[in-house]
C-alpha cells in the first residue's frame, strides 16, 4: 500500500445559495494519478482551486503528507512552503505565461524565489530537457512558441519547485489531438521519473482512461461515483457516469437517445 | 444540383512560402452531412468560410467555390450579402463570441431579414425557428448573458435557419459545449436537416465525432485533402497514414490505458515551402519517393468512393487502436 500524499476531507464551498462543492473527500496516493471528471458546474474546478489554495473552503480540510494546508498561516515563508507542496497547470498557456518573459527567465524567476543561491542554469537546462524543449526555445517569448510548447513551459515551471502534487486543470483540452497525445505521454514519463502525484481535472473520459489510475465523477458539487478508472469506465454504476460515457461520439452513436436520457435526469 | 462544390481551390496569403489551400476539391449535396476534419492550421476553417466569401485580407484565389451553382469568389458585395442572409449560413464555435451581448436575442435573430420582411413577420419567423430548436418565444426578449452555453448555441442555430438556407456551415459548433450538450446539439442539427433538407458541412477536429454524425468525411492536412470517403469505412480502415495516426493518438475511454501512439513533430509552418508529400517528415511509411513527389488524391483500389493522397495507401493497415 502506497502512502497518501494528498487528502481532501469533507470539502464544502457555497456561492450564494448554490453548493458548488458539497461533501467532497478523496485521497491521492504518492506518485498516483487521480482524475476528477464532470461537466461545467460540477464543481471540479472549484475543488481543484481549493486544493491549490486559490479558493477557500467553507468547511473541510486539505492535507499534504498529513499536514493541513487549509489553515492559512501568514507570512512569506509559509506561503512559499505551501506553493512547493502543490503546483497547478492551467488549460490555457496563452493566459498563464507572461507575454514579455522568455522561457528561461520564467524558470529562473521561479527558482530564484524558491531556492535562492542554488545553481540555476544547470537546473533550468535539466527542466527544459525534462519537458522536451531545447536551447532554441529557452530564449523564446511565449508568442514565438506553439500551443504544445507553451504547455510544456507551464509544466516545466510547475516542476521547478519539485512539488509533491501537480494539479492539471483541463491541461490538454485546448491542444490539437496529435499535440495532446505528445503532452499526455510526456506527463506519463514525468510521473514515472519523479514520483509526483497528479490530480487531473477533465471533462474528457478518454484522457482520464489514458493518464489516471483512480477517478471520481462529480455532478452538481457532489461525488456520484468513484473507483479504479478502468473499472468505472468498463462498468459504470451511476446513471450519470453512463450518460457521460454514452455521450462520447463513435460510429453507430445515437445522439437522440442521449438527449432524451439527459433531460430525464 | 450540388449545393456546395469546391473545385481546384487554391488560396494564397501574403508573406507565406506556400499556398494556405493547395487545390481543395469538396462537394456537399442537399440533405447530406459532410465532415471536414483537421488540426489547427490545416485550412479547414478557411475552406468553410470561403463558402460564404469570408476571406482573409490580401488573399488571392484560384479555382471555384460554387454554392447552388454560383461562384462565391466572383460575387459582388450585394450578391454576397444575399448569399449570407439567405442561401448559406454559418454556426460558429463560441456563441458568446458570435452574438452581441448588449442586444436582445430577438434583434440578433431578425437582423438578417431587415428590409426583406416586415418587422412583425420577421419576429414571427424568429419565434417559429426558436420553436424548431426547442426554445420558447420568450427567449426573444432575453440577453445572451441570461442563457447557458448550450441554449445560446441553439439560438445561433435558430439564427442560421432564419433565411431558410440551402447550406449550413458549422465550424466546431459543439467544441465549447459539455459532452452531453454536444449530443443534444448534434441530435438537433440532425433533426432540422431532415425537416428542411439542408446540406450540412461540419468542420471539426474530432475524428470520432465526424465518424459518428456524417455521411462522408474529408481529412485535411497542410491545406490539402489527404483522404476522403464514407465515414464508417474511413474510421475502420484509414488509407492515409495521417488519418491512421490521428485515430491512434486519440485517447478513448474504451481503450487500454497508458501511452498513446503520438505523431512526432508538428505540421509544416506556412513559412516553409513544401516538396513532396507534406506529411512525409512525420510519416512512418515515408520513402525517398515521398520526399520528392507530392501524391495525388486518387481512388483507393476497388473502392471508388474512397480516395487517398498517399504513395503507400496500400500499405496503410487496419485501425487496430
Amino acid at each position: 500500500m502506497r502512502k497518501t500524499v494528498l487528502e481532501a476531507v469533507g470539502l464544502h464551498r457555497a456561492y450564494g445559495g448554490v453548493q458548488a462543492v458539497d461533501q467532497v473527500s478523496f485521497t491521492l496516493a504518492e506518485g498516483g494519478a487521480l482524475g476528477i471528471v464532470g461537466e461545467s458546474g460540477s464543481g471540479k474546478t472549484t475543488t481543484a482551486r481549493i486544493v491549490v489554495g486559490l479558493e477557500r473552503a467553507d468547511a473541510g480540510r486539505v492535507l499534504v503528507h498529513g499536514q493541513d494546508r487549509t489553515e492559512h498561516r501568514r507570512g512569506r515563508a509559509h506561503r512559499l512552503a505551501r506553493a512547493r507542496q502543490v503546483q497547478m497547470v492551467f488549460q490555457d498557456p496563452y493566459l498563464s505565461l507572461d507575454p514579455r518573459t522568455t522561457v528561461e527567465a520564467v524558470l529562473r524567476e521561479t527558482l530564484r524565489l524558491h531556492f535562492p543561491g542554488a545553481d540555476h542554469p544547470r537546473r533550468i537546462a535539466e527542466l527544459l530537457d525534462q519537458v522536451g524543449l531545447g536551447p532554441r526555445e529557452a530564449g523564446a517569448l511565449p508568442r514565438q512558441l506553439s500551443g504544445g510548447q507553451r504547455q510544456r513551459v507551464a509544466i516545466a515551471r510547475a516542476l521547478a519547485v519539485e512539488p509533491a502534487v501537480l494539479v492539471l486543470d483541463e491541461a490538454v483540452a485546448a491542444l490539437d489531438v496529435s499535440v495532446q497525445a505528445q503532452i499526455l505521454n510526456l506527463l506519463a514519463d514525468i510521473r514515472e521519473q519523479t514520483g509526483i502525484g497528479y490530480l487531473f481535472i477533465t471533462h474528457d473520459l478518454g484522457v482520464v482512461r489514458c493518464v489516471t489510475e483512480d477517478v471520481i465523477v462529480m455532478r452538481q458539487g457532489r461525488i456520484v461515483e468513484s473507483g479504479r478508472t478502468a473499472e468505472v469506465l468498463a462498468a459504470p454504476q451511476h446513471p450519470y457516469t453512463r450518460l457521460l460515457l454514452d455521450s462520447v461520439p463513435r460510429p453507430g452513436w445515437d445522439p437522440k437517445a442521449i438527449a432524451v436520457a439527459r433531460r430525464s435526469m | 444540383m450540388t449545393t456546395l462544390a469546391i473545385q481546384a481551390y487554391r488560396l494564397h496569403l501574403p508573406n507565406t512560402a506556400r499556398p494556405v489551400l493547395a487545390g481543395v476539391d469538396l462537394t456537399v449535396e442537399a440533405r447530406e452531412t459532410v465532415a471536414l476534419v483537421g488540426e489547427s492550421g490545416s485550412g479547414k476553417s478557411l475552406t468553410s468560410r470561403s463558402a460564404l466569401g469570408l476571406l482573409p485580407t490580401g488573399a488571392g484565389t484560384e479555382g471555384t467555390v460554387r454554392v447552388n451553382g454560383d461562384d462565391v469568389l466572383t460575387m459582388t458585395g450585394d450578391q454576397l450579402r444575399a448569399l449570407r442572409t439567405g442561401t448559406a449560413a454559418m454556426i460558429f464555435q463560441d456563441p458568446r463570441a458570435a452574438i452581441n451581448p448588449l442586444r436582445r436575442l430577438g434583434d440578433f435573430l431578425t437582423e438578417g431579414l431587415n428590409g426583406r420582411l416586415a418587422a412583425g413577420a420577421a419576429t414571427e419567423r424568429a419565434a417559429e425557428m426558436l420553436d424548431a430548436v426547442g426554445l420558447p418565444a420568450s427567449v426573444l426578449g432575453r440577453y445572451p448573458g441570461q442563457l447557458s452555453g448550450g441554449m445560446l448555441q441553439r439560438v445561433m442555430i435558430a439564427g442560421a435557419l432564419m433565411g431558410d438556407p440551402a447550406l449550413i456551415l458549422a465550424d466546431e459548433p459543439t467544441t465549447a459545449l459539455d459532452v452531453s450538450s454536444q449530443a443534444e446539439v448534434v441530435a438537433l442539427l440532425d433533426d432540422l436537416q431532415e425537416r428542411f433538407g439542408t446540406a450540412l458541412l461540419f468542420v471539426t477536429h474530432d475524428l470520432g465525432l465526424a465518424a459518428a454524425i456524417s455521411d462522408r468525411v474529408y481529412v485535411m492536412y497542410a491545406g490539402r485533402i489527404v483522404e476522403t470517403g464514407p465515414a464508417e469505412a474511413l474510421f475502420n480502415r484509414p488509407r492515409h497514414p495521417y488519418t491512421a495516426a490521428l485515430l491512434a493518438s486519440t485517447p478513448r475511454p474504451d481503450a487500454p490505458g497508458g501511452r498513446l501512439a503520438a505523431i512526432e513533430g508538428r505540421p509544416p509552418s506556412l513559412r516553409e515551402a513544401l516538396t513532396g508529400c507534406p506529411f512525409a517528415p512525420r510519416c512512418p511509411l515515408a520513402t525517398f519517393l515521398c520526399t520528392q513527389q507530392e501524391p495525388a488524391l486518387l481512388a483507393v483500389e476497388a473502392e471508388s468512393a474512397r480516395r487517398a493522397a498517399c504513395h503507400h495507401s496500400d500499405r496503410t493497415g487496419a485501425n487496430d487502436g
